[in-house]
This record gives C-alpha cells, structure tokens and sequence, in this order.
C-alpha cells in the first residue's frame, strides 16, 4: 500500500498562519490544487518533510478572496496564477501576478464547472 | 550603472526544445530579473476525465509526455490501485521498475545530448543519442513501443518480460556501462565542458528547498530526496540511496543525471533478481471511490498525481503536478545575476519538459 497521507482540514482565514508554521518547520510546498465542489472551490495545500506529506484544505465560496502564500513561499506564485486562470479563484498579494496572462487561454477560467460570480470582474455571470 | 534592457528569449529559440519564454531584465550582459512565461501548447487534458472512463484515461495520462511516457500512465494506475485498495500481482510491480528505470535512462542519455549540443559538442551529442539507442532499442522489443509504451493498466501490466528476455537485458546493460562510461566521463572531465558549467546556475541548498525544486535539481544542491524512497511498485524491495551532489550548479546536476544512469542499471539488475514469478495483472472490477495523491520520482523529479473519484466510471477531478512546473522557481532565481551567454545550459539543466508542464 501506499504512504500514508495527512488531511488536515482548515479555517481559510487562518491559511497562512498554518503555512507560515509549516515552513518554520522546514517542509517543502509540494502543489496548490483547486478542485470544483459543487460550486465552490476546494483547495488543498500540499507539504512534505522527510517524505511525510501533509495537506492542508479548505473550501471557499466563488467570491470569497484567498490570501496569497507566495510571501512565505514564493515558488507559490505559479499555482495561484494557475489556479486563478484555470478556476477563477480569486486570490490577493500574489508576489508576481500574471494577472490572468500565465497561460493564455481563451474564455475565463474554463476549468470551473459553474458560472462566475456576479462581481468577478470579466466574469462570465 | 549601465542602463537595463529587457531580453525576450523564447518561446522558439535554438536552444529551447519545447515553447517558452522568458523576458530577461538585462545590465550590459548579466540577468538582473527573469520572467518565466508559459501557456503556449497548453492542452487542458486534465479536463478528459469526463469524456473517457477510468480504465481507458490510462492512455491520455501516458500522452502526457512522450519522454516520460510510462511512469505518467504508470503513476495514474498506481493512485487508481490506491483509491480501490488493489492488491497487484508483486511481479506486475516488479516490471514497472524496470521499465522506469529504463524510461530514466533514455530520458537522462537524452538530457545529456541535448546539453552537449546546448554548448556545441555536436560529436557528444551523437553519442549520448547512440547509448540512448541501445536502451530505446531494448524497450521496443519489450513493450513494441519506443515512445508509449501502452505497457501499464489499472490492476498491473498487459505484457510480461520472460526470466531469460530479464537476463539478456541486464546482460546488455552491464556490457553497455564501460561504453557509458567514457561518453559520460566527458560531461564530467572535459575541460571546456567543465569551464561552462562549473559554477554556473548556483542555487543553494536552503534556496532549492524553499523554492520547492525537485528531482536532479534538488538533489544537486545536496538534498537527500528521492520520491522512490516512499516505496512505490517494488521500490521498497530494491537497495539505493539517492544519488546527490553539494555544489549546485549546472555541473551538478549533470553529474547527478550522469550517476543516475548507472544506478538505474543497478535497479534493473536487482529488480531481474528479485522479480518473483507469477500474473502481471488481476481482474478489476467495480468503480474508484475516493482519493489520493501519488507521488513518483520521474527522471525530472517528483510528479504528483491527484485523483478524486466519486464512484462513477468517469472520474471527479484529474490533476498533474509536473516536476518542471515545480523547479520553474528554481531556475528563475539561478539565473539572476548570471551572464545571457550561461542561459542556455541553465534552461537546460532543470531538464524542461513543456510538454508535460503544459498538459
């Protein structure tokens, strides 16, 4: 069987203090997803340290805005970009935002499976 | 202070193989600030987990790179195994190291060539690609494939290698080292080779931790990481250490690539000994139910494979981490301050596969 793998579920107004304590910590950002839940955002932080892997989770609301983590983490910046362009998540303080130029795709985040909010700005709602 | 110039490079350049673009902040010749760009060829085959079901997304996870093609459908298989609690035949797992530890071989003789003719030995180029032959050739004759493989499927492997086909192989290996080891013994002895890539492209230890680097750039910063060492396939069976080296630079991490070749062998040897007899595959039935993130050390470093299914025949969520997506920041902070000329042999010791980056 596989590694055993810890879920840990989180308040997102509380992101980045567990991130912050988790590179205090030494550990390693291993992705940022963002998966559709009905018609709100599932996003999962993912940590390693000595092949242990963590991952911290939350769901949020579409119009809900996320705290960036590049500051702690700068390689963070591509995921949220990513997860930005892809999803339409919306996230503030991105240390190098592409403001929706990362991959050039055409149409609004096509990854999400519902329709934008009302104040997205070039929202498809 | 001279004035600053901003550079773009890419996303066709010579020396790129695959569409990417940087915007380099210049002062005379040296980088001040680099901006990555990608999205050129993205192909959103993420998305393809609602049109194909979870037995035949095997073969879009395995079109993923045509480099790395069997450890993506392979690394698919194993999160889908983990989700159904499969238990698959020991020898199915067995035959799944092997055929990665020849996929890290080619890619790595691949590497090699293409940094070789990166900084203009174009005799070494042809080299690196001839080794690489051998090994493609053996995985042909293996699986009847030289780029998909079409090898691996949920519940273990569709061709069986014979015990003597086993033992030809490692004997074809073996007799190819003392030839490996004098292409190799250039990358790593050569005077001009070792002028422009000692000292190149430093990134630290504490930098490539933090920046989240993976695979060969990690470990040549000196960090003992290896995705192998969670134990996947028949991993835990097999005795290695990850193969590491302290300076960081583009010397580095071709010297680690360089080792990795020979330890791959050594893999393969084991993994012939040890590889018990018995099926290559099991009956699956029923649905995946659940989720899981698979972690596989490819010859870039580590991919990560998130699967959420929901009980249907058609997954809920499919998603890639590709080890070039992760060591983008890594390469991004190696270059500032280098000169424009030493770009090249940057970009390509990160070992830049767009293709799987853009999926």
């Amino acid at each position: 069987m596989g590694e055993v793998q810890k879920y840990i579920n989180i308040n997102p107004a509380e992101l980045l203090n567990h991130v912050a304590d988790y590179s205090a910590q030494g550990y390693r950002l291993v992705q940022i997803g963002c998966t559709m839940k009905g018609d709100r955002y599932e996003l999962n932080y993912s940590f390693d340290k000595d092949y242990g892997f963590v991952n911290l989770r939350f769901d949020i609301a579409q119009d809900y805005e996320v705290a960036s983590i590049s500051p702690i983490y700068f390689c963070a910046f591509l995921y949220e970009n990513e997860i930005h362009e892809l999803f339409g998540v919306m996230i503030k303080n991105i240390v190098v935002d592409y403001k929706g130029s990362f991959y050039r795709v055409k149409g609004t985040a096509p990854f999400r499976k519902s329709p934008a909010p009302e104040n997205e700005p070039g929202g498809e709602a | 202070m001279s004035g600053r110039t901003i550079i773009p490079f890419g996303p066709q350049h010579p020396v790129l193989p695959e569409p990417l673009h940087f915007d380099f902040v210049t002062e005379d010749e040296r980088i001040v600030e680099a901006i990555p760009s990608i999205g050129y060829v993205h192909r959103g085959l993420e998305l393809l987990v609602d049109k194909k079901d979870y037995i035949e997304f095997v073969y879009v996870a395995e079109r993923i790179c045509g480099i790395c093609s069997f450890m993506h459908g392979m690394t698919y298989c194993l999160a889908i195994e983990e989700i159904m609690k499969l238990d698959v035949p020991p020898r199915a797992q067995y035959l799944r190291v092997i055929w990665s530890e020849l996929s890290r071989m080619h890619s790595h003789l691949m590497w090699l060539g293409f940094a070789a003719d990166a900084f203009g030995f174009e005799s070494l180029f042809m080299h690196s690609w001839r080794m690489r032959e051998h090994v493609l050739d053996i995985i042909e004759a293996t699986t009847g494939g030289r780029v998909i493989f079409g090898s691996c499927k949920v519940g273990g492997t569709r061709r069986d290698i014979e015990n003597s086909v086993l033992r030809g192989i490692v004997d074809k290996l073996e007799q190819m080292k003392d030839e490996l080891k004098s292409v190799t013994d250039v990358f790593l002895k050569d005077y001009s080779i070792e002028h422009r890539l000692r000292g190149t492209g430093v990134i630290t230890r504490e930098g490539a931790h933090k920046l989240g680097a993976v695979g060969p750039m990690l470990r040549a910063s000196g960090i003992e990481s290896d995705t192998r060492r969670t134990g996947y396939a028949a991993y835990n069976h097999l005795e290695f250490a990850p193969v590491v080296e302290q300076d960081g630079d583009c010397y580095a991490r071709c010297a680690v690539r360089v080792r990795e070749i020979f330890q791959s062998i050594e893999l393969i040897r084991q993994a012939s000994l040890k590889i018990p007899d018995g099926a290559v595959e099991m009956k699956v039935a029923g649905v995946p139910d659940g989720e899981y993130f698979m972690r596989v050390e490819q010859p870039r470093g580590e991919v990560v494979y998130y699967i959420k299914a929901n009980g249907t025949k058609n997954i809920e969520r499919f998603r890639v981490r590709t080890p070039t997506f992760a060591n983008i920041p890594a390469m991004v902070t190696t270059m500032k301050g280098s000169h424009m000329a030493d770009i090249p042999n940057i970009i390509l010791t990160i070992d830049p596969c767009i293709s799987c980056t853009e999926r």
